[in-house]
């Protein structure tokens, strides 16, 4: 039966996050995209929320939740409407934890999954994104060859988030005809960690380009056993988190839009009066529900059991190009202020940018 | 809980609708948009026959205590949507108490309902019909110029009123309504604009004329002259004193009901679009490749993905419009986001469908480019793209019609 209501648990869970992102990230926002660090007291006071040690199963700490990608893309979006760069990098662990806990074997969870259970932040991280402008899931550059009972990996990713600090990495890369996800330790040999990137936005992220030369890892180092169905998953995950993020980022500018418009005056009047900034601001408005219900809708179908394939490619392809509109207008309505850093405004357009170009960004 | 899926019995009732559609209404869709003016009638009298054996009611009730069919009004937008992608003309000109129906089922006493909504569940088939426009306003309607004066114990209406849809098969038929707004006081502004039921044979009241259109034409459009036209007291729907401080809110309750319907008509048509252009291209051997990179598409694998995802967001946004008044939830911002997206969004993908066919796309051997003219009307009536705009922005913006006009 057709319902837009979030369970109890949901709203309670999204409304605790919520306040996390406003008390805790967006006070920092601005310092965190100047200056390029994170304050080590957010990912101390992010344990609270337990974003992901919630769900993995008791037996590795964990509270044993139900995993729901509805119920992810509602946490995802309330983060990232604090703070793009900061949400990223607190849920960066997940990219490598949450394709375990689901697919990974029970050697792999038993190995990996402990380690976040902890209060403490542990950095971990996948590796998806190529440095190629047609760069493409279905046809991955990183190469995975079996050989001699051993893995063979070749290639090159960016925009590894914390590859630095991870201990570990998920790197994805076409094994055969299919896509397959390695667990590759950051001293494996051939593994060379570059300096840090520098974007346009995602200021507070650290992400690097990493190079895999003839990076010889053993034959369970492949996640799970028969991973190629399941990664499909995970690319849906990704996906849908993604188009969540966004809904959260244009949130964040359309509110902030919508409040300035009703306090700046021009011609005697606040300027939210005029027709051409209030229909602008409709029109945000409208965007962000639609990125949001995509996002509720793919996940939705994950929940059910299926891979939600064209769901969350659509979702993702739709929120990223509704962000950058929405974030766009947002400048636009506090015209010459809006090009200003004093204003947030400009921060989100450059975020949201960046999540057309990015397809690990978070996972659900 | 969030859930995105209908029970069981209503995907077995939708697939009658869906075999209607496909099988009743496509077959004469071209016919009786060429033949404009002229009544398919056998159509007509079977699904009026059709739906008294079903029990169906009228859309835009609002939820009843303890009355059975809780989800009626997702009921009604999905069974909108399959019925417009056979044909919005045909649907629009069917048998039932139509936008005058909805009026009555919104803002009517239980015994209105009962005494102007039970007769369309019996006998010959009925229209019912909502008078908003005039020749001198129509977005703009508390400028209403037709007046309701009380005389006795009458009401007595006076005035033109244009683009009534369904409105000369309303007049002209037994049992058939036409519901006029009016103003009963003309210094009170908008909280002097009422509606009143005017019945079919209810002297005074005449069809002046039946427009030419640019599509939807299997359903007519009329302007209907009222003239000293008198009809008992108790026609009036709500209250009949004029209340300033709520304004016209009980006729614009209206509108919190029809618009999902009118996004769901919107979404039958681009949805006939969009299946007929991915049929096309599949006969043509070209496949949508869903998950690749942009850079890797062609332009045409690029159009398709955007007029599905457009009509993805329509529909999720009207599913949600129709849900909350279900439940009994204020959703005027919610009407209008989906109406305001659904028109526009299927007014583009009607337009691409045509171009992506090339010049097929403009031939009449196919209905796409009926479906284009089919499509924007769903951008103007029960309120155009901007005057839903303006609708979402003073309720973001916390601004009364009086600050943002």
């Amino acid at each position: 039966m057709i319902s837009f209501d979030p369970t109890e648990e949901q709203q309670m869970m999204r409304e605790s996050v919520a306040g996390f992102a406003r008390d805790e990230l967006r006070p920092v926002a601005r310092a965190v995209d100047e200056g390029g660090t994170i304050p080590a007291s957010v990912a101390e006071k992010v344990a609270q929320l337990g974003l992901l040690r919630t769900w993995l199963p008791e037996q590795y700490g964990g509270d044993g939740a139900d995993r729901s990608a509805v119920t992810g893309a509602m946490i995802v979006e309330e983060l990232a409407w604090g703070d793009l760069a900061l949400a990223a990098h607190l849920l960066s662990p997940r990219l490598f934890a949450f394709p375990i806990l689901e697919l990974g074997t029970a050697s792999q969870r038993d190995r990996f999954l402990g380690h976040f259970a902890g209060s403490g932040f542990i950095a971990a991280s996948a590796a998806l994104t190529e440095p190629r402008f047609d760069f493409d899931l279905a046809s991955l550059s990183t190469r995975a060859v079996a050989k001699h009972g051993e893995w063979l990996l070749d290639g090159v990713k960016c925009f590894v988030p914390l590859a630095r600090e991870a201990e570990f990495i998920l790197v994805y890369a076409g094994a055969g005809s299919e896509v397959a996800a390695f667990i590759v330790p950051r001293e494996t040999p051939g593994l060379e960690i570059s300096e840090r990137e520098k974007n346009m936005g995602l200021k507070g992220l650290a992400t690097h380009e990493i190079t895999l030369t003839a990076c010889r890892l053993p034959a369970e180092a492949r996640l799970g056993s028969d991973a190629a169905s399941g990664v499909v998953r995970l690319t849906s995950e990704m996906r849908v988190a993604t188009a969540a993020i966004a809904a959260g980022v244009a949130r964040a500018a359309f509110e902030y839009a919508r409040d300035y418009a009703k306090e700046r005056k021009a011609f005697g009047a606040p300027i939210a009066t005029k027709q051409a900034i209030a229909f602008m601001l409709a029109e945000m408005a409208i965007e962000v529900d639609a990125m949001r219900l995509l996002a509720w809708e793919a996940g939705w179908h994950l929940d059910r059991g299926e891979d939600a394939a064209i769901e969350s490619y659509l979702a993702k392809q739709y929120a990223a190009a509704a962000a950058l509109k929405v974030t766009d207008n947002a400048v636009q309505v506090l015209g010459g202020h809006g090009y200003i850093r004093e204003h947030p405004v400009e921060l989100w357009l450059r975020n949201a940018r960046g999540l057309a170009a990015l397809d690990a960004i978070a996972i659900v | 809980m969030i859930d995105f899926e209908f029970e069981p019995q209503v995907v077995e009732r939708l697939q009658i609708y869906r075999n209607v559609a496909e099988q009743m209404m496509r077959p004469i869709s071209r016919e009786y948009d060429e033949r404009e003016h002229e009544k398919p009638w056998q159509f007509l009298e079977t699904m009026w026959a059709a739906s008294n054996l079903s029990g169906e009611g009228q859309p835009g009730s609002r939820k009843q205590s303890g009355g059975g069919n809780e989800a009626r009004n997702l009921y009604t937008i999905a069974t909108t949507e399959e019925l417009t992608w056979g044909d919005a003309g045909l649907f629009l000109a069917l048998p039932n108490a139509g936008l005058g129906g909805a009026a009555v089922a919104a803002a009517g006493t239980p015994e209105q309902k009962q005494r102007f909504l039970a007769p369309f569940r019996e006998g010959k088939p009925k229209w019912g019909a909502m008078a908003i426009t005039e020749p001198g306003c129509g977005s703009d309607s508390a400028a209403i110029a037709t007046t309701a004066a009380r005389d006795g114990d009458q009401w007595v209406i006076n005035g033109t009123k244009i683009f009534c849809t369904s409105g000369a098969m309303a007049a002209d038929h037994p049992g058939g309504f036409i519901v006029v707004w009016a103003t009963v006081d003309k210094s009170a502004g908008r909280a002097g604009i009422k509606s009143f039921v005017v019945p079919h044979g209810t002297s005074g009241m005449t069809v002046a004329r039946v427009e030419n259109k640019l599509g939807i034409r299997a359903s007519d459009t009329a302007m209907i002259v009222f003239d000293n036209c008198r009809v008992p007291l108790d026609h009036i729907l709500g209250k009949p004193e004029v209340n300033r401080e709520r304004g016209f809110k009980d006729v614009m309750a209206t509108f919190d009901a029809t618009r999902p319907i009118v996004a769901a008509m919107a979404i039958g048509v681009g949805r006939a679009a969009l299946d007929f252009v991915r049929d096309f291209l599949r006969d043509h051997k070209v496949s949508v490749r869903y998950g690749l990179s942009p850079h890797r598409l062609t332009a045409v694998e690029r159009d398709f993905i955007e007029m599905e995802m457009n009509l993805k967001v329509a529909r999720l946004l009207t599913w949600r419009a129709a849900w909350m008044l279900d439940a009994g939830r204020h959703n005027s911002l919610e009407a209008s986001m989906a109406k305001a997206k659904a028109g526009l969004a299927v007014t583009q993908i009607t337009q691409k469908a045509v171009e992506m066919l090339g010049p097929l796309g403009y031939s009449r051997q196919f209905l796409v480019e009926k479906w284009m003219r089919d499509a924007k009307i769903n951008d103007i009536f029960e309120g155009t793209q901007q005057i839903n705009l303006l609708i979402i922005a003073r309720r973001i913006l916390g601004y009364s019609s009086r600050e943002l006009n």
